[in-house]
């Protein structure tokens, strides 16, 4: 609790027991009118005073005018007990709001706490302690276990894993060594590292990702904009309203020749008057749609304002950019077919033969083959462009690479049907079989696919650069019906047109790519979603939603978030607004006396708040 | 130009008040008031003196909401 907290709880605890003394004491009549006042000024002091300068500023219209006219106008009627109660509740009210706001306020910002405070810089062999703004490119900092990475860098000595989760919401911890590059923002868990920075502090990752999520609050969402000026037409109504009420019904009965009963109809103006305060809407939407832009942080998903996860809640088309985004990017041997010798064999003669290649084909195949090459056992070796290599190795001529250069070879090969990128293999002239090199799926990206369609995507559609039997391959494989392949990454954006046309009014259509020569569809889309970001500013620039790392799941994750916290943020409209209504009919009509008002106003509100904050509690979903 | 400044207020509804004060303001092209994150995103006219804009900026959102405070 803040010091104004606590101020305001001890205001009410003393009002409390002020009351509660007075009501037990046998006072009567004026005694005890003047009695009772003691408290309503201890509680409701600044109440009075805040609608006293609402009107000396022409600002009359807010809860606080509300509140002094509704309790005044109680106590002048002879009610004043209801009068102080209607302010003690409605300052608890306020009280628990206030406290409730700061504490989400609060859990939120430590879900994104990846702000390093400190750097240690290494200068003439000795550590110093300092800001990280004061750290120049190219400086050592040494990061103690427990300590957060401050900047961007290499590690040039030392071993650890790191925690990234703050990052990318992955719990997996990740192992690093001399050489590997680092981010900052993510946790030393276990050895010292030295680390060279590569990137000044604002220009690094931690920092990148604060200000876009800082700047997050620039853009609003449509719910939030109607219930701006839902309230600034709202309170100036109600008003009038009870005014009319208050003053109307008396003087039609006076005009019809009966008692006008006065009292009757203020009373009921004034109860009119404490329902209807808007707080439990202006605090709930903005409070929902920031619980839910922190949530799907948490989880490695950046959201640049609450517009777009109200467009990502509203999503139904998706088009996926392939490589990089539902599958690896990287090659991977996936076929080995042998002809006359075991698997084992034959890719050890084309790791050989392809020893000295720098070809990502002949990076898969050595990756796979996986042992320590001998290079004493390469003799020469001869590359014929765009068909393959003729090496020596243990003196034999191993020849491997496509048809063209088995049909060159004379050698009679084996025709491939499978998906991906064959690689023949003959040694001294004898046919030994095949192997196929493919870009991998990435291991969720089925179940992402299933995910999507559980949650009634109607449209799923890849795009891709490559051949159409590959792309057609992969898209079977994940269940998607739709593709376009061997596209221009100018094509791309000519398509995403085309569905965008096609596309019903109120659907929305999201665009994910992995952020590589795809800015231009990701400012297209109506949202633009870039994958695998962490580390790639130009994806982060241009994206609307930025998933931390390459998993597709989280894109599913992600429309989860939006459509609970979209739905929160109707069911607190629709709730509010509904009980408000009710409330404020029934008090019309005289069914509803003071006590019920303090509950359509600060209990609505409290729940509201309540319901908000559960947007922030979100089931992740295993694959 | 654009700036954030943190700012202190107590209830949403008075955290709108400011946004509107904010953007009537001389020399703002444009405000948003965040109340979660309690800071306020202004954006300056081309050639506005920002110091003497914000002090401008404060007055009008004390007048609407005396509570309010804003960190320049």
């Amino acid at each position: 609790m803040t010091r104004k907290q606590k101020k305001m709880l001890m205001r009410i605890v003393a009002a409390l027991v002020i009351v509660i003394v007075l009501l037990l004491l046998p006072l009567k009549g004026w005694l005890q009118f003047g009695l009772f006042m003691i408290p309503y000024f201890v509680i409701g002091y600044d109440i009075l005073l805040k609608a006293a300068k609402g009107i000396r500023n022409r600002q009359i219209f807010d809860e606080n005018f509300l509140m002094a006219i509704a309790t005044v106008g109680a106590i002048l009627l002879g009610d004043y007990k209801e009068g102080v109660a209607v302010m003690l509740f409605y300052q608890i009210g306020e009280l628990f709001q206030s406290y409730a706001v700061g504490k989400s306020r609060k859990n939120i910002n430590e879900l994104m706490d990846i702000r390093p405070d400190y750097a240690n810089l290494e200068q003439e062999g000795e550590l110093v302690r300092v800001d990280p703004d004061e750290v120049a490119i190219g400086s050592i900092i040494v990061v103690q276990p427990g300590e957060k990475i401050p900047i961007d860098g290499i590690i040039c000595e030392g071993r650890t894993t790191l925690n990234t989760s703050a990052l990318t919401g992955e719990s997996l911890p990740q192992d690093v060594e001399t050489g590997a590059a680092v981010l900052s923002g993510c946790i030393n868990m276990t050895g010292v590292i030295r680390v060279q920075t590569t990137k000044e502090f604002g220009e690094s990752t931690a920092s990148k990702i604060l200000e876009l999520v800082e700047n997050s609050s620039a853009k609003k969402s449509k719910s939030e904009h109607f219930i701006t000026r839902f309230a600034r037409v709202y309170t100036p109504a109600v008003c009038y309203g009870a005014l009319a009420l208050a003053v109307l019904p008396p003087l039609i009965m006076l005009l019809c020749g009966r008692d006008a009963n006065w009292n009757e109809w203020i009373y009921r103006a004034l109860t009119f008057l404490v329902i209807s305060c808007p707080c439990a809407l202006v605090i709930s939407i903005p409070l929902s749609f920031f619980a839910g832009i922190g949530g799907a942080s948490s989880q490695g998903i950046l959201v640049k304002g609450s517009n777009y996860l109200e467009a990502l809640a509203a999503v139904n088309y998706v088009v996926f950019d392939k490589t990089g985004t539902m599958t690896q990017g990287v090659f991977e041997v996936t076929e080995l077919h042998p002809m006359g010798m075991t698997k084992e064999a034959l890719l050890e003669w084309a790791a050989y033969a392809e020893s000295y290649s720098t070809h990502p084909i002949s990076r898969s195949i050595r990756n796979a083959y996986g042992k320590e090459l001998d290079a004493a056992r390469v003799g020469e070796v001869q590359e014929i462009g765009g068909h393959g290599v003729l090496a020596q190795v243990d003196g034999r001529t191993v020849a491997a690479g496509n048809a063209k250069l088995m049909r060159r070879q004379k050698v009679a090969y084996e025709e491939c049907t499978g998906i991906g990128t064959v690689v023949h293999l003959a040694v001294d002239g004898v046919y030994a079989g095949y192997l196929l090199i493919a870009d991998t799926l990435k291991p969720n990206a089925k179940e992402a696919v299933a995910q999507l369609r559980q949650l009634g995507l109607s449209r799923l559609v890849m795009l891709t650069g490559d051949a159409k039997n590959t792309a057609e391959a992969v898209a079977a494989e994940l269940g998607i019906s739709e593709v376009c392949s061997e596209l221009l990454p100018a094509d791309k954006v000519v398509q995403v047109e085309r569905l965008l046309a096609e596309k019903p009014a109120k659907a929305r259509l999201a665009f994910v790519g992995d952020g590589i020569n795809d800015a231009p569809v990701l400012s297209r889309a109506d949202v633009g979603i870039a994958m695998g970001a962490l580390g790639s500013d130009a994806a982060i620039e241009a994206a609307d939603i930025v998933l931390m790392d390459d998993d597709p799941l989280k894109l599913a994750q992600g429309i989860r978030i939006a459509k609970k916290c979209i739905r929160i943020v109707y069911e607190n409209i629709y709730f509010a607004i509904g009980i408000k209504v009710a409330c404020l009919i029934l008090g019309a009509v005289g069914i509803a006396n003071m006590w019920l008002a303090i509950f359509a106003d600060v209990g609505v509100m409290v729940l509201a708040v309540l319901n908000a904050i559960r947007v922030l509690f979100v089931r992740k979903k295993k694959a | 130009m654009k700036k954030t400044y943190k700012i202190e207020v107590d209830c949403a509804n008075c955290a709108n008040k400011m946004e509107e004060a904010a953007k009537k303001t001389a020399g703002v092209k444009d405000a948003v008031v965040n109340f979660m994150t309690l800071k306020m995103n202004v954006e300056f006219e081309e050639d506005a003196d920002v110091k003497a804009v914000m002090k401008e900026v404060l007055k009008a959102c004390r007048k609407v909401e005396p509570d309010c405070e804003i960190y320049l």
